[in-house]
C-alpha cells in the first residue's frame, strides 16, 4: 500500500506495510538518517521528531498512524541556516558523541515552542525521557536557557 | 644501550620526519619502514600521514577515532598550532588502518609501575617502548592515551609541514626561508606576496622535509584554550555520519540473533515463518546465530524474531550467584599479582585498631547510545567495511580472515561513533557484518543490533569482589592489605583480538588499587584471576572502575575508624606522596566549602582515584527529599598536567562522572539460565536530566607528566557517592548498584 508522508515540507510516497514505524521509514526508506535509533521502546528519545508540532518517539508511531506533517532534525535547520536551538547547542558546545543530540534538540524545540521561558523544573520534566550516555545534561540545560534568550531577542 | 636523551630525540623524530620521508622510523627500530597509507592522487601532495594538503585546503588524517571525547578537535588544534592554519579551515577525517598510526602511549601505560611516582628516566623508557606499538600494529583509541600520544607527534607534523611549505615558497620566490612567515594557511613574503599552502603543496612534496623546533607553550594561539569542536555543526544538524548512517546505492538492511547464552552453540532453527514475512530477502546461518537480510532494519528484525532457534548451554555457571561464588573462591586462590607489597602487612603493631570489609561490583554493559552495527560489501576478491571502531587494524585483519582475503583486499572505513566506552575495541560487529555480506556478493548490507541484542551480547565490565583489611594507630593508617578477584579482561581480550596467550601479572585487574598515592607504610595489593568464560572487556576506566570503588570506600571506612575527617585523613597520607593528587583534594575541599559537617538531610562524600596518569578528586552531595535521595551537586578537580583544551576536559570530567554515577546507582548485568536478564534501558537505566547533579570542574596543571581525560573522571564517582550515602544514612554502601540498598531518585 502506498502512503504519502509530508516530511520537512516535501511529500514522499512509500510502499510499505502500515505497521512499519516512522523511524525506519525515515532512516532506511527515505534516507533521512539524522533521526536515530536507540532503543525501539520509547525509553531513550533518540528518535524524537515532530508530528504537527508535537514531539513524538518515531520508533512508536506506525506509518499508518502518522497524523500530520513530520519535521525531523534536518527540517529544523541546516548547517548553513541553523535553528535557534541548534545555534544554542553549538554555542554551548553540547555534543560529545552526538548520537542522542538530534532527539534532544527536537525535544527541546518542542518545549520552547510551548514554553518560551522554561525553568529548571520545566526542563527536567520535558527532557527526562531523552537519555545521553555521554552525560551532556548540564550543557543541554544551559543550551535550552540560551536558546530561550535568543528566541526572545529575535 | 643508547643514552636516554638520544632515544627520546629519536622517538620524536619518528613521529615526524620518519613518516614524512618514510625512512627514519624504520631505520632506527623497525626494519621495515611504515608505508604511507594515503596514496595521493594527481594535484595532491601528502606531506606526511597526518596532514593532507590539496586544492581544498588542509585535511588532518586523524588516526584516533572520535567517539565524543573531542580527539579530532584537539588533534586538529595540535597541528594547526604549528602549521599556522585556522582551526575552522582544517578538515578532519578518520585514518585508514595502517601501521604508521600506532599508538605510542598505550604500551608505555602497560609497564608495571604505579605511574604517579615514575622518574623522568622511566617516563623515557615508556616513550621508547611506545614504538613497539608500531611493530604490533597497535592502532587503538583507548586507555585515555590520545593526547599523550599526539601531543608531540602532531605538533611535529605541523611544524615540519610549515617549514617545508616555507622552503617550497622560498625556492619559488628566490628568497631565504628565514625571511618568510606563515599565517592562516599562507606563506607571506616581506613584500607582502602571499602564497597559499594549497598552491605550494605539490612543490613541497618534491623537497626533503624541513625539521623545526616546536614552539614554546607561551606562544600558543589555540592550545590551552577552549576551541569550538570541529564536529559540532554536523552533530547538531543531524548531518554527522555514524556507522548506522552509512547509506550506499542498492543497500540492504539486516538484523541478527545470537545465542543469548554467551559463547553457546546453536543446534538448529526453523525459519519457515520468517521466510514468508514482508521485505525478507535472505536468511543467513551465522553458526552461533541467524541473520535476516531485508528491505529495512525493522522488517528484518521482525523476521529474525520470528525464527524458532534451539540454543545450547552457556559455558559458564548459568546464575549470577553461582558466578559470584566462583569469584569469591578465586580470592582464596594463589594470586596472579602483588604489584604493591610495601613493608609487612602480616603483623600490624600491637594496639592498632583493625578493620576489614568485603566489597562487590556487578557485571556492567557499555550501553552506547548507538547500538552495535557495521556495513559490508563483499565482491569475491575484495571487502569493504564501514563501522565506528576503536582499532581499525584489528578489524581489518579479522574481517580478512573471515572472508578468506589478504589484508590488503579489505578496506575499513571508520565512521564517527555514537559512544565507544571501550565497546568498539571489539571485533564482533564487523565480523558478523562480513559474514552477512558474503551471503549477498556485490550488495552492501548494513547489520544493526537491536538494543536487546546489543545489551545481551556485550563484552562486559567483569563482576569483581575484594577483601580489604587495615590497621590504624593514633588516627593514621599504618596498614592496608587488599585482595581483588575478577575475570581478566586483558587476558581474554589478548586471546580474542590478537590470539596471544595470557602471561604475567595483570596490571589492569588491580589498577586503581595498587597504584594509589597514599603513604601507608605497610601496603599490599594482590590480584586474583577468576577463570570464567563470560565475555569481558574494556569498560570506561577498566579495572579502575571497580578498584576505585573498593579502595576509596575502604579509605573512608578507615577514616571513620580513625575518628578523622575523611578528606583530611586522605590528604594527610597523600601530601608527601604525590603533590598533584593532594592538590586535587585541596581544590575540591575549597570548591565545595568542605567542613566535614553536613546539615540534617544532606550527605557529602569524597574520593580520589589516580588513573591514566591523572588524579581526580570528587565531592558528591546527596539530599533526602521526602524519603527519596537525590544526587544534588558535585565538585571535580583533576590534574593531567598540560590541559590542551579546558572545555573538552571539563566535558569529559563531567561526562565520565555521570557515566560512573549511572553505573553506581542502577547498573547491573545479571544472569539467569545462562542469559543476561537486562535487555533495554528500562532495565538498565542511567542518570537523566532530572537526576544528574549540578557540577563544577576545576582543572589544575601541576602534574609533571601528561595524563588522560576520557576515563579518569569515572572511578572516583562511585565511592564518592557511596561515601555520601554513608554520611547521609549511616549505612555503608559496599555493593553496587546502590539502588538495591537506597531509595534513589529514578
Amino acid at each position: 500500500m502506498t502512503t504519502t508522508l509530508t516530511i520537512n515540507g516535501t511529500d514522499h510516497a512509500v510502499d510499505l506495510p502500515q505497521e512499519v514505524p516512522l523511524l525506519w521509514v525515515l532512516r532506511d526508506e527515505i534516507g533521512l538518517t539524522g533521526t536515530k535509533f536507540g532503543c525501539g521502546v520509547a525509553a531513550c528519545g533518540a528518535c524524537t521528531v515532530h508530528i504537527d508540532g508535537t514531539a513524538v518517539r518515531a520508533c512508536q508511531v506506525a506509518l499508518g498512524d502518522v497524523w500530520g506533517p513530520v519535521t525531523t532534525i534536518e527540517g529544523l535547520g541546516t548547517p548553513q541556516a541553523m535553528n535557534a536551538v541548534q545555534r544554542a547547542w553549538a554555542a554551548e558546545q553540547v555534543a560529545q558523541c552526538g548520537y542522542c543530540q538530534s532527539g534532544q534538540i527536537m525535544q527541546a524545540a518542542a518545549l520552547l515552542a510551548e514554553n518560551p521561558d522554561p525553568d529548571d523544573s520545566d526542563i527536567d520534566d520535558a527532557m527526562q525521557g531523552n537519555l545521553c550516555r555521554c552525560g551532556t545534561y548540564p550543557r543541554i540545560r544551559a543550551a535550552i536557557k540560551s536558546a530561550a534568550r535568543m528566541m526572545k531577542e529575535a | 644501550m643508547a643514552s636516554i636523551g638520544k632515544i627520546l630525540r629519536r622517538s620524536f623524530l619518528i613521529g615526524s620526519t620518519a613518516i614524512v620521508g618514510g625512512v627514519a622510523f624504520g631505520a632506527w627500530y623497525v626494519s621495515r619502514p611504515a608505508a604511507n597509507p594515503l596514496r595521493p592522487g594527481a594535484g595532491e601532495a601528502a606531506l606526511n600521514p597526518f596532514v593532507f594538503i590539496d586544492a581544498q585546503g588542509v585535511t588532518l588524517i586523524a588516526p584516533r577515532a572520535e567517539m565524543g571525547q573531542g580527539v579530532h578537535t584537539t588533534w586538529a588544534a595540535l597541528i594547526a598550532e604549528e602549521l599556522d592554519v585556522d582551526l575552522a579551515d582544517v578538515r578532519v577525517i578518520h585514518g585508514p588502518p595502517a601501521q604508521a598510526y600506532y599508538n605510542s602511549a598505550m604500551i608505555a601505560d602497560a609497564l608495571p609501575n604505579k605511574g604517579y611516582d615514575i622518574s623522568d628516566f622511566q617516563h623515557g623508557i615508556g616513550e621508547m617502548l611506545g614504538v613497539l606499538g608500531k611493530v604490533v600494529g597497535l592502532q587503538v583509541t583507548g586507555g585515555s592515551t590520545s593526547m599523550k600520544d599526539g601531543f608531540v607527534r602532531m605538533r611535529e607534523a605541523g611544524a615540519v609541514a610549515r617549514e617545508t611549505l616555507k622552503q617550497a615558497a622560498a625556492d619559488r620566490l628566490g628568497l631565504a626561508r628565514g625571511d618568510l612567515r606563515t599565517q592562516s594557511g599562507k606563506v607571506i613574503a616581506p613584500d607582502g606576496t602571499e602564497l597559499s599552502y594549497a598552491a605550494l603543496a605539490e612543490a613541497a612534496a618534491a623537497i626533503d622535509p624541513v625539521d623545526a623546533p616546536l614552539r614554546d607553550a607561551r606562544e600558543w594561539r589555540l592550545l590551552g584554550k577552549p576551541q569550538p569542536r570541529v564536529d559540532m555543526t554536523a552533530k547538531v544538524t543531524g548531518t554527522a555520519t555514524f556507522g548506522v548512517d552509512v547509506r550506499l546505492p542498492g543497500m540492504k538492511f539486516a538484523a541478527l540473533r545470537i545465542n543469548p547464552r554467551l559463547g553457546g552453540a546453536m543446534s538448529g532453527y526453523d525459519d519457515s515463518a520468517a521466510r514468508a514475512m514482508p521485505g525478507v530477502e535472505r536468511i543467513v546461518d551465522l553458526g552461533d546465530g541467524v541473520a535476516v537480510i531485508g528491505r529495512n532494519t525493522w522488517l528484518a528484525q521482525q523476521a529474525a524474531d520470528a525464527i524458532d532457534i534451539t540454543w545450547e548451554k552457556a559455558p559458564y555457571p548459568p546464575e549470577t550467584e553461582a558466578i559470584f561464588e566462583r569469584i569469591a573462591a578465586a580470592l582464596d586462590d594463589a594470586p596472579n599479582s602483588a604489584l604493591r607489597d610495601d613493608g609487612d602487612v602480616t603483623s600490624p603493631p600491637a594496639g592498632a585498631t583493625r578493620i576489614t570489609a568485603e566489597y562487590r561490583a556487578p557485571y556492567l554493559a557499555h550501553a552506547t547510545m548507538e547500538p552495535m552495527n557495521a556495513t559490508a560489501r563483499y565482491t569475491g576478491d575484495a571487502l569493504e567495511v564501514w563501522c565506528g571502531n576503536q582499532g581499525p587494524t584489528f578489524q581489518q585483519a579479522r574481517c580478512a580472515d573471515i572472508a578468506g582475503l589478504p589484508k590488503e583486499a579489505v578496506t575499513v572505513h571508520t565512521t564517527l561513533m555514537g559512544g565507544g566506552f571501550g565497546r568498539r575495541l571489539e571485533l564482533d560487529y564487523a565480523s558478523h557484518a562480513t559474514r552477512v555480506a558474503m551471503a549477498m556478493p556485490g550488495v552492501p548490507v548494513q547489520l544493526t543490533w537491536s538494543r536487546e541484542e546489543d545489551m545481551r551480547h556485550d563484552f562486559y565490565r567483569p563482576g569483581a569482589m575484594a577483601r580489604f583489611s587495615g590497621a590504624i594507630v593514633d588516627g593514621k593508617a599504618v596498614m592496608l592489605d587488599a585482595r581483588i578477584a575478577a575475570q581478566s579482561a586483558v587476558f581474554q581480550a589478548m586471546d580474542r583480538v590478537a590470539g596471544l596467550p595470557p602471561a604475567g601479572p595483570d596490571k589492569v585487574l588491580v589498577e586503581g588499587a595498587f597504584n594509589q598515592p597514599y603513604a601507608i607504610p605497610n601496603y599490599r595489593v594482590r590480584g586474583h584471576v577468576c577463570d570464567l568464560k563470560i565475555p569481558v572487556g574494556f569498560w570506561r576506566s577498566v579495572g579502575n572502575s571497580f578498584n576505585g570503588f573498593f579502595h576509596e570506600t575502604f579509605m573512608d571506612e578507615m577514616a571513620v575508624a580513625a575518628g578523622a575527617d575523611p578528606l583530611a585523613f586522605r590528604l594527610d597520607l597523600m601530601r608527601g606522596e604525590h603533590a598533584p593528587s593532594a592538590g586535587c583534594l585541596k581544590a575540591v575541599a575549597e570548591m565545595s566549602g568542605w567542613t566535614g559537617k553536613t546539615p540534617e538531610g544532606v550527605g557529602r562524600g569524597v574520593a580520589l582515584t589516580y588513573s591514566f596518569g591523572t588524579p581526580v578528586a570528587q565531592v558528591i552531595e546527596v539530599a533526602d527529599e521526602g524519603g527519596v535521595i537525590r544526587i544534588r551537586r558535585a565538585w571535580i578537580a583533576c590534574d593531567m598536567g598540560i590541559a590542551l583544551d579546558p572545555a573538552i576536559i571539563e566535558a569529559q570530567m563531567t561526562g565520565g562522572m555521570i557515566y560512573g554515577l549511572s553505573a553506581a546507582c542502577f547498573g547491573e548485568i545479571t544472569f539467569a539460565d545462562g542469559a543476561v536478564e537486562q535487555g533495554n534501558f528500562p532495565d538498565y537505566d542511567a542518570l537523566r536530566m532530572h537526576s544528574a547533579p549540578e557540577t563544577e570542574v576545576r582543572i589544575l596543571q601541576t602534574n609533571a607528566h601528561m595524563g588522560g581525560a576520557g576515563e579518569p573522571g569515572t572511578p572516583p564517582s562511585m565511592p564518592a557517592l557511596g561515601n555520601a550515602l554513608f554520611d547521609l544514612t549511616g549505612q555503608r554502601a559496599r555493593s553496587m548498584p546502590f539502588a538495591r540498598q537506597f531509595n534513589l531518585l529514578v
